[in-house]
């Protein structure tokens, strides 16, 4: 082995591992808002709103201008390209407005998934070439994290080990170059929940594909300290008969990431994956009540599973803002509250939050 | 991916895991008993005692014939293949024995290093055949546990990518046909302290080497629950001219684990690796003193560093067999302490303790 050549300054590793344990400190989590135009066009159809840049805009400026107490249960918001240059109705930029809040502004940085030939439909994910630049810019431009998205999926033959290793692969790649440019990556290497597998069969996909993610950071030398897993949590395929309860999901979960994710992780932010607004807080409160050790936080980074009463209760009116930022701040707090072992089911859910989310074979 | 064939039942696993849990019990660590005929021939030489089955015995019986004060200090006693089947002048299997204190009885499986071709003189480490059999045969005669040693060193271009490969490849068979067998594997990837390279250099090798070997365990299907780890503590190269503190190496090795080694391995047990006695306790103390959480018990699994004093005391007298087992008993409780972060520090240098008891390129 050829003497080392450190990838990064000890200054360098300092401010990565720092803004990834502002993101997850005390409870806080993530606001996945970082839908591309395609995947918002689905969300707005779903609310009767035509996909407009000025819709889009109008509403991340309601979620984005809630009252300041949204700190307290929201560490880091994802924004997808167009969101980090959009402004508010007083032109005063997004970023700044969530970095007025104390919220860590994140960029969603790769560029959607490329078939893998000769493999049963499976993918890798693009956006590798001038991500040094790019991640320069956006760094320049107040983000401090970004996030990467791999798709895994459980069928016949699959995942394959060539859909594991290569996606594991782009993810270490993207993570070392994010951390070159001050940037904290979020690594998510999602097993998707299409099919009718078992609770066990998921575990075992996810400890397989969660061990060559850490052998593949490590190849690459990547600072753990200074990233943060964005995983889906452990669950029977929705397809399949058997239910389970979130207690078993969270033993299911933390006994796959006991197994793979090393202590030096500061923090794990599940993705909900279609699961309701309500099954997303439960399963996360279970996996926070789980008995086995825990060395890193436990916490969510959830795009729909934050955002569906919202968008229910906008229904692209403007009138409607003060509702919307109740629904959203309610979701933020419930999740914050589960992030911590400490959130009491009400019983009462609204409509939207208990409706499953879940569309087949989910890409943003 | 094909479904996953269990490796193991659930029986099993708790069988394995509680054998874990046992050795590394809180204060509790492991007492290195296997050195090889040919190791102990170099240990009795330098006492001027022959090298006979029967002083090997004798000397065994030394440290066998502790009180029960060891019960809160030993978790396990790592036998070799001979001592396994000999009693003490009573008639007494030591097995039995032990055993009878409530320790656990381990057994060393390998069959020593070879060398690896087309390497700078790096090796594997050989005995997988018939390794199964062998188990059953030491789980039926009161083995519960196994160790088997791996070795790596640093020079200008090694540990080299084929040796780090091969050892974790060879590693991970070796626990998994242990753990077939109800055996817990006590897994060892030893980074020889030999050569002048710095703390820093041990750091990122021994990273490297622990990275692979939980992948290798993860490929195949090892239930980490169910081994132990014995790695070397992070430390600067003997001919290395800079001095580091208890607590510099304290930091090094707890931050090497912690981005390496999954939570859900339940012990980490060092060995001392030619440490004198008193540094091996209190590098074992500071590490466990370390700021950063620590999931996994951090003790010790010590040869030299718990029996020099001992060997010493003995020198193959009979009249001084007493002394000599006092000698083993205070290495053992203090190391106990150790292992808890409580130890105190001696204040005075014993004339064995100190001497540092480094052989160049330690080779059982």
């Amino acid at each position: 082995m050829a003497p080392r050549f450190p990838a990064l300054t000890s200054e360098q590793k300092k401010e990565l591992s720092e803004i990834a344990q502002r993101i997850v400190t005390n409870g806080k989590g993530i606001l996945a808002a970082d839908e591309s135009v395609g995947t918002m066009g689905n969300r707005l159809q779903r609310i009767k709103v035509e996909n407009t840049e000025e819709n889009r805009r109008q509403f991340r400026e309601i979620l984005f201008t809630v009252d300041n107490s949204i700190n307290q249960s929201i560490g880091g918001v994802i924004l997808f390209h167009e969101t980090l240059y959009q402004k508010d109705g007083q032109g005063k930029l997004f970023r700044n407005i969530l970095k007025e809040k104390g919220i860590v502004v994140g960029i969603k940085l790769d560029k959607g998934s490329a078939p893998l030939a000769g493999t049963n439909k499976e993918t890798t994910i693009q956006g590798l070439d001038g991500l040094s630049e790019r991640c320069a810019q956006y760094k320049k431009d107040g983000a401090d994290f970004g996030k990467w998205r791999a798709v895994l999926r459980i069928d016949n033959q699959c995942p394959s080990n060539l859909a594991i290793q290569e996606n594991a692969n782009t993810l270490a790649r993207y993570a070392s170059i994010c951390q070159q440019n001050g940037l904290v990556p979020i690594v998510e290497p999602e097993v998707l929940p299409d099919g009718d597998h078992d609770l066990e069969h998921c575990q075992y996909v996810t400890e397989k594909v969660l061990a060559a993610v850490y052998k593949a950071l490590n190849d690459h030398h990547v600072y753990l300290e200074g990233t943060l897993l964005k995983p889906n949590m452990v669950t029977a395929g929705h397809a399949c008969t058997k239910k389970y309860t979130p207690e078993q999901v969270a033993m299911a979960t933390v006994t796959a990431l006991h197994r793979t994710v090393p202590a030096a992780v500061p923090g794990i932010c599940f993705l909900s994956g279609g699961m309701s607004e309500e099954d997303a807080t439960l399963n996360l409160n279970a996996i926070n009540l789980c008995p086995l050790p825990k060395p890193w936080k436990l916490s969510f980074s959830y795009g729909r599973a934050l955002q569906a009463s919202a968008l229910a209760a906008w229904g692209g009116k403007a009138a409607n803002k003060k509702a919307t930022q109740e629904a959203f701040m309610k979701r933020a707090l419930a999740n914050c509250q589960a992030a911590k072992g400490q959130y009491v089911h009400t019983g009462s859910s609204g409509a939207a939050s208990t409706q499953s989310l879940f569309t087949a074979c989910y890409t943003y | 991916m094909p479904h996953s064939y269990p490796a193991l039942s659930a029986e099993q696993k708790k069988e394995l895991s509680d054998i874990a849990l046992r050795i590394v019990a809180p204060g509790k660590g492991i007492l290195a008993a296997d050195e090889s005929v040919g190791s102990m021939a170099k240990r009795l030489s330098q006492i001027g005692v022959e090298n006979t089955e029967e002083n090997r015995r004798l000397y065994r019986q030394v440290l066998f014939s502790a009180d029960d004060r060891i019960k809160k200090c030993i978790g396990g006693v790592i036998f070799f293949h001979e001592t396994l089947y000999q009693k003490d002048d009573n008639g007494v299997p030591f097995v039995r024995t032990i055993q009878d204190k409530g320790i656990v009885v381990g057994i060393k499986v390998d069959k020593g290093v070879v060398p690896l071709a087309g390497t700078d003189g790096e090796t594997t480490t050989q005995g997988l055949d018939g390794l199964s059999e062998r188990c059953a045969q030491y789980k039926k005669d009161g083995a519960n546990f196994a160790k088997w040693r791996c070795v790596l060193k640093i020079s200008e271009r090694t540990p080299s990518a084929l040796a780090i490969l091969e050892n974790a490849n060879v590693l991970a068979r070796y626990a998994s046909i242990c753990q077939q067998n109800g055996i817990v594997p006590i897994v060892e990837p030893e980074i020889l302290p030999d050569g002048d390279h710095d703390l820093k250099r041990c750091q990122y090798v021994t990273e490297k080497v622990l990275a692979a070997v939980y992948k290798a365990l993860s490929d195949h299907h090892v239930y980490l629950e169910g081994t132990l780890l014995k790695p070397n503590m992070v430390t600067p190269g003997h001919a290395c001219p800079i001095k580091y503190s208890p607590e510099e190496i304290a930091m090094a090795t707890v931050t090497a684990l912690r981005r390496t080694v999954p939570p859900a391995v339940p012990g980490v047990t060092f060995l001392s690796g030619g440490q004198s006695e008193e540094e091996a306790s209190l590098n074992l103390n500071a590490i466990n003193r370390c700021p950063l959480p620590r999931p996994w018990a951090l003790t010790f699994s010590y040869g030299r560093a718990l029996q020099a004093s001992a060997l010493n005391a003995w020198r193959g007298q009979q009249d001084n067999a007493g002394a000599a087992t006092e000698e083993f008993i205070k290495r053992a409780e203090v190391n106990g302490l150790a292992a808890q972060g409580k130890y105190e520090g001696s204040g005075e240098d014993g004339g064995a303790a100190a001497q540092s008891l480094y052989i160049a390129n330690h080779a059982y």
